[in-house]
């Protein structure tokens, strides 16, 4: 017994102190993401593991109003981006975030339609000819209030064939070939590339949704999430943002 | 627990003791969530929540496509689980398990293959359009996804029916001189009738829960697409508490059917 006791007790305490070499070095944080931010985000993630080595970014990416719903019951996570203010609002409201919120990105629509545009859509009003099949966002979601919003700005009044609950559902019914036209975000339809042909819409600055990113007040590692607030709001953070299609916020 | 004899002279055996445990376990996991849905309701503003407009539309909705679906399915289920169970051919068993798929496969993949099929774009979907049949946003889509996840439930539920029951009295049937269809319709389906209601109740459930090959497939239009789940994860965006009310109304729906069929199938035994 004593003989075996000994070696494990040396390996225990030389796993001990390997651990804590390696431990103030190590950090982690994890970032609550509109689904939207996913690309560029996962990009500035590994750009920031680089910067900081030793420290590792994790994401969940989610439509906005459930991740305020996951922090609201307790999910950890040190920071917060939200595709749009109310949802911001609702977790300040919540006492969730530690600190003022940062814009750091604007986002209109676009019309989507399937690549070829078979019946030859170029105005908003377009989609309210008759026969012509048009998928939105619910009004409950952001970008459907977006087109709620694009709808009084341009008196047209749009009969969907489907009000989705998540911009990439109406993508999706876009990219299938289900429907004729769809409004999305103008950086969903640049990640969709050509599987889908975007028609921009002037009228769209009269709905435009801003971004802003928080550190939560649980966050376990303040210091390194106020850093990557840091990069997303400064030059190279935007840079990205704007090639996947953000404007500014 | 002892073994105690009976009147009839066979020793029944008793279940251990230390089974209740584990199976008390189980029933909490199971009754628990229920529970505590039932404090998250709002109370006070219960009835105005479930009978919003919108609700009204999504349990109207979601009533009549698991009607549907479920006649769909017995119309094709019926005739599926009979040729399974009496069936005799090679490659059945092969058969039999690509029929039960959509047992298994997530309801988002199967509402993608829907799609693929039935879609405007699809491999039938196609010709459909050019006929003047679109299926895509209207409520047979719906039907459609329904039909297609819920049909594995009731072949697998007549199947096993089928072959409890035996086929002694269909041969008597036949050797008295009945035409086959004459002992399917006086032996075979009385048999398997308490078979048959509960596999057509559990397609029923189980459209009326459906709710990814509903989202991929059919879209989300009230009264026409937006069923009762696709409607509580809408809600669920906006307002919570309305969300947590027709959940609620949904599983009081479903424990209605399931407890009717289950009364129903005891009595039926017995």
């Amino acid at each position: 017994m004593k003989s075996l006791l000994g070696p494990t007790l040396a390996t225990l305490s030389v796993a001990a102190l390997l651990a804590g070499c390696s431990s103030p070095q190590h950090q982690e944080i994890t970032v609550f993401a509109a689904a939207s931010l996913q690309p560029t985000f996962s990009e500035l993630g590994s750009q920031f593991e680089k910067d900081y080595p030793g420290t590792k970014v994790t994401f969940n990416f989610a439509g906005s109003a459930d991740l305020v719903t996951q922090l609201k019951h307790g999910a950890p996570a040190d920071v917060f981006a939200s595709a749009d203010t109310a949802n911001m609002t609702a977790a300040v409201d919540a006492g969730l975030t530690a600190g003022e919120p940062v814009n750091f990105a604007s986002n209109t629509l676009t019309i989507v339609t399937p690549p070829g545009n078979a019946l030859n859509i170029t105005t908003f009003a377009d989609l309210a000819d008759p026969g012509t099949q048009v998928v939105v966002c619910a009004p409950q979601v952001p970008c459907g209030a977006a087109t709620e919003k694009l709808e009084q700005a341009t008196g047209v009044r749009l009969t969907p064939v489907s009000e989705e609950s998540a911009v990439i559902d109406v993508l999706g019914k876009i990219t299938s070939g289900q429907a004729d036209a769809g409004l999305v975000y103008i950086t969903d339809a640049s990640r969709a590339g050509s599987r889908v042909e975007s028609i921009p819409v002037p009228e769209s600055s009269s709905a435009v949704n801003t971004y802003p990113i928080a550190v939560l007040a649980e966050s376990a590692n303040p210091s390194a999430a106020h850093k990557f607030v840091e990069l997303v709001t400064d030059p190279r953070g935007q840079t990205a943002l704007t090639a996947a299609g953000f404007g500014s916020p | 627990m002892t073994a105690a004899r009976r009147a009839d002279g066979l020793i029944q055996v008793a279940v251990p003791t230390w089974i209740y445990l584990p199976a008390a376990v189980g029933t909490l996991f199971v009754i628990a969530p229920l529970i505590a849905m039932l404090f998250a309701v709002d109370w006070a503003h219960f009835i105005p929540l479930i009978t919003s407009e919108s609700s009204r539309a999504a349990l109207i909705l979601s009533l009549k496509t698991a009607t549907a679906s479920t006649l769909v399915c017995a119309f094709i289920g019926i005739p599926m689980a009979l040729v399974l169970a009496r069936g005799n051919f090679p490659g059945l068993a092969v058969l039999r398990a690509l029929v039960l798929l959509p047992l298994v496969l997530p309801p988002v993949v199967g509402g993608i293959a829907l799609l693929y099929t039935f879609g405007r774009q699809g491999l039938l979907g196609h010709q459909l359009d050019l006929v003047g049949f679109r299926i895509a946003f209207s409520t047979a889509a719906v039907v459609l996804a329904q039909s297609f996840v819920s049909l594995p439930f009731l072949v697998l539920s007549l199947e096993g029916a089928l072959r409890s029951a035996g086929a002694g009295y269909e041969h008597i049937a036949a050797t008295l001189g009945a035409r086959p269809s004459t002992v399917l319709r006086t032996v075979t389906v009385p048999l398997v009738l308490p078979g048959l209601i509960s596999g057509a109740v559990l397609a029923f459930a189980r459209s009326l829960g459906e709710f990814g090959a509903t989202l991929t497939f059919a879209g989300s239009l009230q009264g026409v697409t937006r069923t009762l789940p696709l409607e509580i994860y809408l809600q669920r965006e906006t307002d919570a508490d309305a969300a947590v009310a027709l959940s609620l109304v949904l599983i009081v729906v479903a424990a209605v059917i399931v407890i009717a069929s289950a009364g129903r199938r005891l009595a039926g035994l017995r």
